[in-house]
């Protein structure tokens, strides 16, 4: 009987031969993450339950990233109950504003995470480190707090889908068009309880950063994870990265077997994808975007722990780049990290995109969840880089969100209303 | 245990954001969270709850945020139990964890609606609706849940197993 690589990383945690779908293990955990909304509570519990000590201070991170810098006088206190804990517990990987950026963009580009690792985190998109090959998922506080204590997890062996996207894009398709499209197929619980392995030509060929895109959207299927198997783009990944993770790499490099199980095969011609736009209120309500052009638009978001890496404000640029940003729309830019921030002032990113008439926020998740730095008015309209647009997600339960990649949320900005790179460009598209 | 309350009934994927809207998340206070419970997908939810109601719904009840500020401002707010025909997966890790009871019973959410009287026998492993005079069997939970709620939530099993670790 062949394992899935999902199979193989939980059953190396877990200490035991093989492991395979339904089985219920104990993994041992490499990386145990919360933010400044999700680890209150937990340090709450942690506490109520009479824990004194964390299992091991290097593998715990604690990133301040949503409601920082502290947006009213209630989180405030929150963000600090979090940096007392750090401090007493001696948790070096505490990340305060200034230092600190959306934890699903900063922990992996620090070297936090290597393929095979286990994490969960106290935060539904922990999902993105399959990008590298890792197994990680959400939990609650309750379960964030007990792995602090007990450094492993109870988890139920997911069966996998395999999904397999043959073909090359077209130009301008990004990974998180392929995700939209894929959820849209699926739906919003097509995946509950699995994981998703993402294969196929388009996602060999498919940049890390979009990979990490793609990962970090598979709870919005339902999905308990998403992975993509280790290569030489992984390997890339990691050389650029801090000491961390490569360290690691030697004897946690996992692929699936040819006879592996599937829960499901599902094939998607990669080059029949179009630029794709999810509708409110649900992300699998996708749409092509060119069959959008009559919707208005008040708002842009681009960035957050979906599509707030270098690469997707470098895609953004390129369309904004000596154009302005349309009289009616508001567009907001929010980088992942301050290295993305940095990266993007030394290339002419940012300078192209403040020239453009864009806001470049700090790293915070701010609106993305309805947070601050631009929620949304009753009546009005936002395309999103981000990953949710459920009814209030970025403010006014009157509001309205659409989902999108960096280039159709970049002309949309141009243009007032939902448009394709190729209608503000004037180029044509073709494969990628 | 036996719960019997007034339903309250929604369709599928209910998600974390609508059962506690993101602008209340800068607390943990569960009184705090309460009241603000199911806000935005059912503004009067909070004034006519009454402790001891039961929320039912359809599919996927919980999508979207790990926020476990869900659970906890459901329970606090007076339901005493959730039967839905499936839940999403954090949430159903968060409903366990903070104590909050959930059911799974497909068969039994198309006819229930708002008002109507339910009553959930945990133990027996059904759902009654009382105003229309049906029955149904819920779904078992799995062993290893079961094993976890009977030694008394996961914090009480890492307890133990933490002592097994260092012995």
């Amino acid at each position: 009987m062949g394992s899935t690589i999902t199979e193989k990383i939980l059953a190396r945690a877990a200490g035991v031969a093989e492991a395979h779908a339904g089985d219920i293990i104990e993994a041992r955990l490499d990386l145990v993450l919360a933010n400044d909304v999700t680890a209150p509570l937990g340090i709450q519990e942690f506490e109520k339950a009479g824990f004194t000590k964390v299992f091991d201070p290097a593998k715990i991170a604690l990133v301040p990233d949503h409601f920082t810098p502290n947006k009213d006088i209630k989180a405030a206190g929150q963000a600090k109950i979090m940096r007392e804990f750090a401090r007493r517990h001696g948790i070096v990987n505490y990340f305060e504003v200034g230092r600190v950026g959306i934890e699903h963009v900063l922990l992996p580009d620090l070297g936090m995470v290597a393929p095979g690792d286990v994490v969960i985190g106290a935060d539904s998109h922990t999902c993105t480190y399959g990008a590298v090959a890792a197994f990680s998922t959400g939990v609650g506080s309750t379960d964030f707090a007990a792995a602090m204590a007990w450094g492993k997890v109870w988890l139920r062996v997911p069966e996998s889908i395999r999904f397999v996207y043959s073909g090359r894009t077209q130009r301008w398709v990004t990974g998180k068009d392929l995700m939209l499209h894929t959820i849209g197929l699926i739906g919003v619980d097509g995946a509950l309880y699995q994981a998703m392995e993402l294969t196929g030509e388009a996602i060999e060929n498919l940049p890390i950063d979009e990979r990490f895109t793609m990962c970090n959207m598979a709870i919005e299927a339902g999905g308990k994870s998403g992975i993509v198997g280790f290569d030489e783009k992984t390997t890339r990944y990691l050389q650029s990265r801090p000491e961390g993770s490569r360290a690691r790499v030697a004897g946690q490099v996992f692929a699936s077997d040819p006879e592996a199980e599937y829960a499901q095969v599902i094939e998607i011609d990669a080059a029949a994808v179009p630029l794709t736009v999810s509708k409110p209120h649900l992300p699998s309500y996708s749409a092509a975007a060119a069959d959008l052009g009559d919707t208005t638009i008040d708002q842009v978001v681009i960035g957050s722990c979906t599509n707030g890496r270098l690469e997707d404000l470098r895609q953004a640029a390129s369309i904004l780049r000596g154009r302005k940003v349309h009289p009616d729309v508001r567009c907001i830019i929010l980088p992942g990290t301050q290295q993305v921030c940095l990266d993007a002032a030394s290339d002419g990113t940012m300078q192209a995109l403040i020239e453009a008439g864009c806001a470049f926020s700090t790293p915070t998740c701010g609106p993305c969840l309805g947070g601050h730095m631009g929620v949304l008015a009753e009546g009005e309209r936002a395309v999103a880089t981000t990953n949710r647009n459920f009814v209030g997600r970025m403010g006014h339960t009157g509001g309205e969100v659409y989902l999108a990649g960096p280039y159709v949320a970049a002309a949309t900005a141009v243009s007032g209303h939902i448009a394709t790179p190729e209608e503000v460009l004037g180029a044509k598209g073709g494969p990628r | 245990m036996i719960f019997e309350g007034t339903v309250h009934k929604y369709g599928r994927d209910v998600d974390t954001d609508v059962i506690i809207p993101a602008r209340y998340l800068n607390t943990h206070d569960h009184a705090e969270l309460a009241k603000h419970a199911m806000e935005d997908i059912d503004a009067d939810f909070v004034n006519r709850v009454q402790q001891g109601d039961i929320i039912v719904a359809a599919e996927n009840f919980g999508c979207g945020s790990s926020r476990e500020h869900a659970p906890v401002a459901i329970k606090a707010s007076g339901i005493s139990v959730v039967v839905a025909a499936s839940f999403a997966r954090i949430f159903y890790r968060n409903a366990i964890n903070t104590g909050l009871p959930i059911v799974v019973c497909p068969a039994a959410i198309a006819e229930a609606a708002t008002g109507d009287t339910m009553k959930v026998d945990l133990a027996a492993g059904t759902v009654e609706n009382v105003t229309k005079g049906t029955n149904y069997a819920a779904e078992a939970f799995p062993p290893f849940m079961q094993e976890l709620i009977d030694r008394g939530g996961l914090m009480e099993y890492v307890k133990a197993q933490l002592a097994v670790d260092q012995s």
